[in-house]
């Protein structure tokens, strides 16, 4: 498979014009490129048991999947506190869990930043969305967002929004999966990609939300329990000083540069530079650009927005997110923990380097070595193992949100006029899982060689460009109406694309040209991008005369009753 | 029927104070943590050495604290707005809905 005809490979990178980037921004969510180490044992038994406990959850759930609805939202039967956890663990990505760890190793405070910014949109969607998406929708955010509107275009334009921000995620989870699996396993590239494809087939085929929230649940307490753990004695080994375990940090890093030749004075700033904030952040344009795609992005990712319609009613969706934002803020400061202890237990250990001092496996290794450091052998294949489920949880997830977008927006609605009967649409969405599968498994394999560093960022920025926008005035603004809505997300979900393609670090790095010619000199577009889909919708919704549009703006004042009472919100289950 | 339903609960002088006071409140709750978040970015844009003073005599310095603050304001003004809604504005809601719903 890693022989896959060259043309087609060839075909599938240039279309989507994405390679190389040297996005600093990206750096913390990054897998890169790794090399292949020896096969870890260990690692793949205890992956083993986590595949058959989860086909175990799974086959308990496939009986419980029985329409359409219970495809979507698991019946509706999940409470705030695991869905709480499912939204984390839909969070806490594999990139996530090694990506910010390895940055606090190498930037120490410039890693928490980092995370920061992918915190933030969590009570912005509290205070905004939460309950009214709860109130308002059944399977999809569509159901939302064309609750008083046309139904084709708001369907053809979120289910878009949805796909192109699935796609980016998607390519970015694979890649990682085969360059994790490298890593960790110790098995070749082509078959994690193909595994994590046909095991998360498994779970949305069968299982569909309710397998999928469980796995994601599983392998969140997984994850925070080896983490917790990890942060636990790193701490104990300095007596649970804060104060000894950074100065011990701060040592090691100045004895670094010091061995590299700098002067004592010169390598002691160098050594304290992880106690504050370093290259990060350049021009402030670029970070505030940055930090809106991270705030807002979180409103506009259609797998978590879809998690909203698991619960039973209002209450329980905030509760989930309030447990997610507990659990993710939580699990950030293990990781900046993890990535200090790595300074002191890994940068130190000849065991875990290579020749030139770099990390062996490369530098998203850093946790992993951790690991084997704090909790030997044993402990090294179980957080590999966690790791690796963390990946595939979270395409499992993505997966259901592309499919649903698929079988409900664009067949049950757009093609049959909402009335298609419950059988017949949960046939689309296995098909549309399948089809998505195959995608995903042929686009992790053409991406291969790619750096793929910015593209979680790029979904980020679309989701806080094109859906967030949308979603936000249709909730919030009476006067919007249907072409506002599809011209505005449109120019949002476009222009966020097109900005991107011409930032220096696809423009340059990726595609080769002179520097200084990118036409976009920022690093993300969400300010322009997010600006102009506002615009967009306000201007395109005040200049519409049309009869659509007395009859969206006459619908405001049902649609807000509902989403601020809950009065006739439909049961998630839709029964 | 749907809009007679619609009319009713608009006309219920609650739905008003919900309203008026949930927007009020997720409003002022928004508009803090973007202060404290963009706040946080520009001072790392345009003071670093700030962030980088020592707090006392030892390697800590207020990048630590802050940084750790921003973390522990995000989840405290998420659970903030939870536990009000949960209980004031439900109530409310529900009173709504079984006034206009009886």
């Amino acid at each position: 498979m890693s022989r896959f005809p060259l043309a087609l490979r060839q075909l599938l990178t240039l279309a989507a014009l994405f390679g190389v980037s040297a996005s600093i921004w990206a750096a913390g969510a990054d897998l890169g490129q790794a090399e292949k180490q020896p096969t870890n044992w260990t690692a793949i038994g205890m992956f083993g048991v986590f595949v058959l406990f989860t086909f175990g959850v799974t086959k308990w759930a496939a009986a419980k999947t029985k329409s359409a609805a219970d495809f979507y939202t698991g019946g509706g039967g999940i409470t705030g506190f695991q869905n709480g956890l499912a939204i984390a663990g839909d969070y806490m990505s594999a990139a996530s869990f090694l990506g910010i760890s390895a940055a606090v190793m190498v930037g120490g405070f410039d890693g928490l930043i980092f995370s920061i910014g992918f915190l933030v949109g969590w009570p912005v969607v509290t205070f905004l969305l939460a309950e009214r998406l709860r109130n308002l929708g059944k399977f999809t955010f569509a159901d939302v967002v064309a609750f008083r509107f046309a139904q084709t275009p708001v369907r053809i334009f979120a289910a878009s929004g949805t796909l192109v921000v699935v796609a980016f995620y998607l390519i970015a989870q694979m890649v990682g999966a085969g360059q994790l699996i490298k890593l960790l396993f110790g098995l070749e590239y082509w078959i994690a990609v193909v595994l994590v494809g046909a095991l998360m087939m498994v779970y949305v085929l069968f299982g569909g939300m309710t397998a999928t929230t469980w796995v994601q649940i599983i392998k969140a307490v997984l994850l925070l329990g080896g983490a917790s753990f990890m942060a636990l004695m790193v701490l104990s080994s300095f007596g649970f000083s804060p104060e000894a375990m950074f100065a011990k940090a701060v040592e090691v890093k100045t004895g670094i540069a010091a061995a590299a030749g700098k002067a004592p004075a010169e390598a002691a700033a160098q050594g304290f530079s992880i106690m504050g904030p370093g290259g990060f952040i350049k021009d402030p344009i670029s970070a505030i650009s940055f930090g809106m795609a991270l705030m807002f992005g979180t409103a506009g990712l259609p797998h978590i927005l879809m998690r909203f319609f698991t619960v039973p009613n209002a209450k329980e969706a905030r509760k989930s997110v309030l447990w997610a934002t507990t659990w993710i803020g939580y699990f950030y400061l293990l990781t900046f923990i993890i990535g200090f202890g790595a300074i002191s237990f890994v940068l130190t250990n000849p065991q875990f380097l290579d020749a030139k001092g770099g990390l062996l496996g490369g530098g998203n290794m850093a946790a992993i070595h951790l690991a084997n450091a704090v909790g030997g052998n044993v402990f090294l294949g179980f957080i590999s193992a966690v790791a690796f489920a963390t990946i595939l949880a979270v395409v499992a997830g993505l997966t259901l949100a592309g499919a649903a977008a698929v079988s409900h927006d664009i067949y049950g609605v757009v093609i049959k006029g909402g009335k298609a009967d419950s059988a017949a649409e949960l046939k689309v969405s296995r098909l549309t899982t399948i089809a998505l599968g195959i995608i995903a498994v042929l686009l992790g394999i053409a991406f291969e060689k790619q750096n793929i560093a910015f593209m979680v960022s790029l979904a980020f920025a679309i989701a806080a460009s094109a859906n967030f926008p949308v979603l936000l005035m249709s909730v919030l603004w009476k006067d919007c109406t249907t072409r506002g809505a599809v011209i505005g997300g449109f120019l949002g979900l476009i222009s966020s694309v097109a900005l991107t393609v011409v930032s220096p670090s696809v423009w340059e790095v990726t595609l080769g040209n002179p520097k200084g010619s990118a036409l976009f000199p920022y690093q993300s577009p969400a300010l322009f991008s997010m600006t102009l889909a506002f615009v967009g919708i306000w201007l395109f919704s005040i200049l519409d005369k049309s009869a659509r549009a007395k009859v969206d703006r006459a619908g405001f004042l049902a649609q807000q009753v509902r989403s601020e009472t809950g009065i006739g919100a439909s049961g998630a289950s839709g029964h | 029927m749907q809009d007679d339903l619609t009319a009713r609960v608009v006309r219920d002088p609650r739905y008003q104070e919900l309203k008026a006071k949930r927007t009020r409140f997720g409003m002022w709750l928004t508009l803090a943590m973007m202060v404290v978040y963009y706040g946080f970015i520009l001072l790392v844009a345009f003071n670093k050495p700030f962030l980088a003073t020592r707090l006392g005599a030892g390697v800590m310095t207020y990048a630590i604290p802050i940084g750790f603050g921003v973390i522990v304001f995000t989840v405290v003004i998420t659970a903030i707005y939870v536990r009000r809604a949960n209980s004031e504005y439900d109530s409310l809601a529900e009173q709504i809905s079984k006034a206009v719903l009886k």
